[in-house]
């Protein structure tokens, strides 16, 4: 293999290739060129590293430098002094607080992390099956299928604790232990890879930085269950996972780790990738199975559950790409090693998409359990400038708030369905005292009116008579009965919607009522915003634009 | 890329890999290191840090890792090579793109010091 002195690792995440990273890369490999530099840096794209605010980003390797924002113009320094010279550009460094950190372990944004999902972002490059085996990839399927039994499978993951990262949070070793349990030929594993929630990105993240682990995750379920197949069903709005799926398909395929008799044994596992055309409802497990059948994205009945009678009527099931990321680890390190990490009942890590008003906003990996001041104040950086904690969302449009006074709540499946809110899939957006909480909790109703399927009429015709009320609270003209009534309907909607997003609707709502009736019953009774975000009776206001923004 | 047959297959490709990554986790049994100051460069240091990669190259040996750093002061030995192993730093001086060769093949690889070149030890 060639020798390279340098190894520039370029992320290659979509938030950096937005901000201008491949233009960044062109000067960089032009410049290379000038200096004769070829044969010695090897540049690499990797998947994202997570401090997405601070991107395009670089880490430069033996020493492990991290430059921030690297625009075209400063390729021609980097080479000259860094690259050829071996003196870092200080000025394209890491800075927080007034202090400089040279390398990536210094960051504390990255020292304070832990990487399980996240091991191999930002590290390998996500388009070359070699680096990926490098990292002790595929050993765990080649563990599994050449030295464990079916039930040793089920049994270590059962052993884990591992619960299902789209957040529900079902026990994975339980639901293939249904599955494998089921009596029938045809079996099918599906990778729910259908992000919805606003501003969550930790599964495409994944999927774009190590495509393999995912892969690797399903065929080792499909080895437990006794499934042949396996589907990825993935949004259609994300080319560049897609992309980097395809290549990972075809380069497991090639080497024999998927495909008929995987490494010489009996084992056979394909997958194929569906795409679907961004409806939040198909990110729903029976929702999503009507998608893959080319039906119309509608929930159906449970029971009976996929891993009875899932895709085609075969049992089936359905893990999200974090949960299947896990997986590899697991069946590798043992259960012992996972729960190492987190809590009792929350064993493991949790990756979160850290979003709205703090200082470093990107991708965080913790254990479970980890306090939200500690996500938001020690890795985050804490909150911009001259503003104060509000609150956090967690769970998007199906969860609720986290208030200041809740801030040492650990981040777990256990203590957040206490103060009202969801785990969900791991968005975490923050707010400071400029977001209305009425008006955030209208903005993530009217979400879910906008992506109700109108299967039901809890869900189609409940969401929408909610929104009409708070538009008219926002709006000055609301009543106090109003606030009655919204929890009313609130609390039937959740208990009589077909499925998950119309059983979570209300909880933007109903959870910023607990936390903040106070706000509301100022737009009511004053007729007045206490953050200045909705225009009451026409009042014009600035910062609503900016606010807006935030939600 | 040929199918992997069994785990045995897998494993070496593992090995085999695993040393090209080694740059990039910052851990190598050996540290090379170049002074790349100015005067570094005016005495021919770059052609120094070729041949080490080439003559690395040639051999085959992954397990390394060549940092560029700036003076260390004494200009008068420019080119000056550091070679780190086995928790001992030596420093050789006037390196020529010969010496340098005779150095990885030695030093680097082999780990015998090549004395008659030392301009010190740590």
């Amino acid at each position: 293999m060639k020798i390279y002195r340098i190894h520039a690792l370029i992320c290659a995440g979509a938030q950096c290739l937005a901000a201008g990273g491949n233009g960044f890369e062109d000067a960089l490999k032009e410049e290379l060129k000038k200096h004769d530099l070829t044969e010695e840096v090897n540049i690499v794209e990797t998947g994202c590293m997570g401090s997405c605010q601070l991107g395009p980003l670089m880490v430069v390797y033996p020493e492990g430098v991290i430059y921030t924002k690297v625009k075209p113009d400063d390729a021609k320094e980097i080479v000259e002094e860094h690259f050829l010279k071996g003196r870092p550009v200080k000025r394209l460094l890491w800075k927080q607080e007034e202090k400089q950190f040279p390398t990536l372990n210094d960051v504390p944004f990255f020292a304070k992390q832990t990487k399980i999902v996240l091991r191999n972002c930002g590290i390998i490059n996500p388009e070359d099956i070699t680096e990926y085996i490098a990292q002790g990839g595929y050993e765990a399927l080649a563990k599994a299928i050449t030295e464990m039994t079916r039930e040793d499978v089920i049994k270590v993951v059962k052993d884990s604790g591992l619960r299902g990262r789209g957040g529900a949070g079902f026990p994975t070793g339980l639901k293939w232990e249904l599955a494998y349990k089921q009596n029938s030929d045809t079996k099918y594993i599906i990778c729910n890879a259908d992000e919805g929630d606003p501003g969550a990105y930790m599964d495409r993240s994944v999927l774009e930085g190590d495509p393999h682990s995912v892969l690797e995750g399903m065929a080792i379920a499909g080895y437990a269950v006794g499934a042949q197949k396996g589907y990825i069903y993935i949004r259609a709005e994300y080319p560049l996972a897609i992309k980097r799926l395809e290549i990972a398909i075809k380069q497991a395929r090639a080497s024999g780790l998927l495909g008929k008799n995987i490494l010489g044994t009996n084992f056979s596992f394909d997958i194929e990738l569906r795409m679907g055309a961004g409806a939040f409802v198909c990110g729903e497990e029976t929702a999503l199975i009507n998608s893959i059948e080319g039906k119309r994205g509608e929930p159906r009945k449970k029971p009976p559950f996929p891993v009875e009678k899932g895709v085609f009527g075969k049992p089936t099931v359905i893990n999200n790409v974090e949960t299947l990321a896990n997986i590899p680890v697991i069946i590798e390190k043992g259960a012992s090693f996972f729960r190492k990490f987190g809590t009792e009942k929350s064993p493991g890590t949790k990756v979160f998409a850290l979003a709205g008003k703090v200082n470093i906003t990107g991708l965080v990996e913790v254990p479970l359990g980890t306090s939200l001041r500690t996500i938001v104040f020690d890795i985050g950086g804490g909150i911009p400038e001259g503003h104060t904690f509000k609150a956090a969302q967690t769970g998007g449009p199906s969860g609720g708030v986290i208030p200041a006074e809740h801030l040492d709540v650990p981040m777990d499946y256990e203590n957040l369905p206490q103060l009202g809110t969801i785990m969900g899939s791991g968005g975490l957006i923050i707010m400071d005292e400029t977001s209305c909480m009425v008006d955030v909790a209208k903005f993530f109703l009217k979400f879910t009116v906008d992506e109700s399927c109108g299967k039901c009429t809890p869900c189609r015709e409940g969401t929408r008579q909610m929104l009409n009320i708070l538009e008219k609270i926002t709006t000055g003209n609301g009543t106090m009965e109003d606030l009655d009534r919204l929890e009313r309907l609130g609390n039937i909607i959740k208990l009589t919607s077909l499925c998950g997003l119309g059983q979570t609707a209300p909880n933007p709502v109903l959870s910023t009522l607990r936390y903040f009736r106070d706000e509301y019953i100022a737009h009511i009774k004053d007729k007045r915003c206490p953050s200045n975000v909705c225009s009451m009776k026409g009042e014009k206001n600035e910062r609503k634009v900016l606010n807006r923004r935030l939600a | 890329m040929d199918k992997i047959k069994s785990i045995e297959e897998l494993r070496k490709l593992r090995e085999q890999a695993q040393a090209f990554l080694k740059t990039r986790q910052g851990e190598a049994k050996v540290k090379v290191y170049i002074s790349m100051g100015t005067v570094g460069i005016a005495a021919g240091a770059r052609d120094v840090l070729l041949a080490i990669l080439d003559e690395l190259q040639k051999r085959n040996f992954t397990d390394v890792q060549i940092i560029e750093r700036g003076s260390m002061g004494l200009d008068v030995e420019e080119p000056v090579v550091a070679v780190e192993r086995d928790g001992i730093r030596v420093y050789y001086g006037h390196v020529t793109p010969e010496m340098a060769r005779e150095i990885v093949a030695s030093h680097v690889i082999n780990g015998q010091i090549v004395s008659d070149w030392v301009i010190a030890k740590e």
